[in-house]
């Protein structure tokens, strides 16, 4: 056993150098397409109004973060980002125990449940444009019904899922309706939540940044829709790849959490640090 | 004759069969008594019915006809005179092996301060000092067990109504949490209803034994009362001649409904 780990340590310091020499590959193929190298001036700057060029996106990168100009715009996405999972967990978790709980409201309310979330709510920008102005709140409520629905199904799932022998102990110990509901299910469906953390958080940052994408006067997503406008494909380019390490780190972040909430989860065959 | 601590009068339970039609009765007229204080065992075939009568008499379970009385009243809701130790996993997987013990006395609404006293007190009796910020899955089987023993104790039930708690233990385990049982029941003396399907198990722990027959329409068929001395140790008290005696009287009466109950689960 201690053979193959060694062995698996070995392969994963070789597995990281060929994905960073894949991403710098890329980067170079990118780089000879873009630059008058292999091909004439004109034709690179023709695949260049397309792709943009490596050094160009990298100059827009720095200059967004030296000047410190690209600080607001990533500090109202991510508020936006939180907002959006804040609420829309909070909705989830109570309208999912509410009808996870009461099967009379889950009877009346399934069919529509099912309708909104096969609905693409992406759609809904831009009345939330029309009803929320174009500040923060409409792309708070995007993100919201995105965040939602997975946390809903989530609780939902996890109150059904609750393991009547608990339940029945937590009753024969004394528990009352109330006290089932705080000490048994809320745990339950919570750390349900707690599992799907990535998906939702990830589905809230989706929200933010379309949402500003559609119309917006700050944030990432506006930084985007203005270079568009212009034809800059090069901080078009920086914008997603900010983005893309904005999401890296929100999802750090979220396993981070993630592990300090869920202690009491069994992993796979956890052994103990002597 | 004293009123009994636990009292079943005639209590069926019929179930809607899966497929919506017809009745599936598992338990059937049956009636029997439990003294204040006196350790009973229910044996029967597997699939016979025992966790339904246990959990009619902890009152998760209306019975369709029948009573059950505590203490002479009729049960109506949750048994709360009852403590029920359950046969697969019943702790809070989210909460320490403490805050589990605790459990009970929270959900009473006993301070704080006092609840964790007693309740570290507690695992010390079960022997588990040392392991009180553990969650169950950071436990082995035994050790759960403990817990959930600690938990129901906790509360000081009068009744302990404990369904095949020790089957999933190895039996070395199993006989160190028998004779644990034993020793904590001759402190106070509660009365116990146990369940289980080895009757090695019944008779090495009980006073009575009440053999159960075969489903469906469950009901008792024989009764025993155990006259081997106490305090016993449940590994010696098996080589006695009186157990073997013992034993072999109830197989007797359990041989033929054991080979039914196999008969059906092989068509």
């Amino acid at each position: 056993m201690r053979k193959a780990a060694s062995e698996s340590t070995l392969s994963r310091t070789r597995l990281w150098f060929y994905q960073a020499l894949l991403v710098a590959a890329l980067f170079a193929f990118w780089y000879l397409m873009t630059e008058p190298i292999l091909f004439s001036e004109a034709s690179a700057r023709n695949t260049a109004f397309f792709f943009g060029r490596p050094l160009g996106v990298l100059k827009v990168v720095v200059e967004w973060f030296a000047s410190g100009k690209i600080y607001p715009h990533l500090a109202i996405t991510l508020w936006e980002t939180l907002l959006a999972f804040a609420i829309g967990s909070v909705l989830g978790l109570a309208i999912g125990l509410w009808l996870a709980l009461s099967p009379t409201a889950s009877a009346l309310a399934e069919p529509y449940i099912t309708a909104l979330n096969a609905m693409p709510r992406v759609i809904l920008a831009p009345i939330f444009a029309v009803w929320f102005g174009l500040g923060v709140l409409s792309k708070v409520a995007l993100g919201v019904t995105l965040v939602f629905f997975i946390v809903f199904f989530n609780v939902y799932q996890g109150v059904k899922e609750v393991s009547p022998v608990v339940l029945a102990n937590a009753r024969m110990l004394g528990a009352s309706k109330h006290q089932l509901l705080r000490h048994i299910y809320l745990p339950s469906a919570t750390s349900w939540v707690f599992s799907s953390l990535h998906t939702s958080v990830g589905m809230a940052f989706v929200g933010a940044v379309v949402g500003e994408y559609l119309g917006s006067a700050k944030g990432v997503g506006y930084l985007i829709l203005q270079a568009e406008g212009v034809f800059d494909i090069n901080t078009v380019i920086a914008g997603i790849l900010v983005l893309t390490m904005f999401a890296l780190l929100l999802d750090f972040a979220v396993t981070r959490i993630e592990a300090r909430l869920l202690v009491w989860r069994p992993k796979v065959a956890e052994t103990e640090q002597l | 004759m004293a009123v009994p601590a636990l009292a079943f009068e005639r209590v069926t339970c019929a179930f809607a069969d899966r497929g919506g039609h017809g009745r599936y009765t598992a338990v059937k007229d049956t009636s029997f008594a439990i003294g204040a204080g006196e350790f009973v065992s229910l044996v029967g075939p597997t699939g016979c019915g025992k966790t339904t009568l246990l959990n009619v008499a902890a009152g998760l379970l209306a019975p369709s006809s029948g009573r059950v009385l505590v203490d002479g009243v009729a049960l109506e809701d949750i048994n709360t005179r009852a403590g029920y130790m359950f046969q697969s996993e019943a702790l809070m997987p989210w909460r320490s092996a403490l805050a589990n013990v605790t459990a009970g006395l929270e959900f009473r609404g006993t301070p704080p301060v006092e609840t964790r006293a007693r309740a570290s007190e507690w695992l010390a009796r079960v022997g588990l000092t040392g392991f009180e910020t553990r969650y169950p899955h950071q436990l082995s089987g035994g050790m759960r067990k403990r817990v959930a023993l600690a938990q129901t104790l906790i509360l000081d039930p009068e009744i302990l109504l404990m369904d095949e708690p020790f089957s999933a233990l190895d039996i070395q385990t199993r006989q160190l949490m028998e004779n644990e049982l034993l020793e904590l029941w001759a402190a106070d003396r509660k009365s116990v209803l146990f369940i289980t399907h080895d009757l090695e198990e019944a008779i090495s722990l009980s006073d009575r034994v009440i053999v159960l027959s075969a489903g469906p329409q469950t009901h008792p068929i024989g009764e025993f009362a155990i006259d081997l001395p106490r305090p016993r140790d449940v590994a010696e008290i098996r080589l006695s001649p009186r157990f073997v005696e013992l034993h072999e009287a109830i197989w007797r009466v359990m041989k033929s409904e054991v080979l039914k109950s196999y008969a059906q689960s092989r068509k």
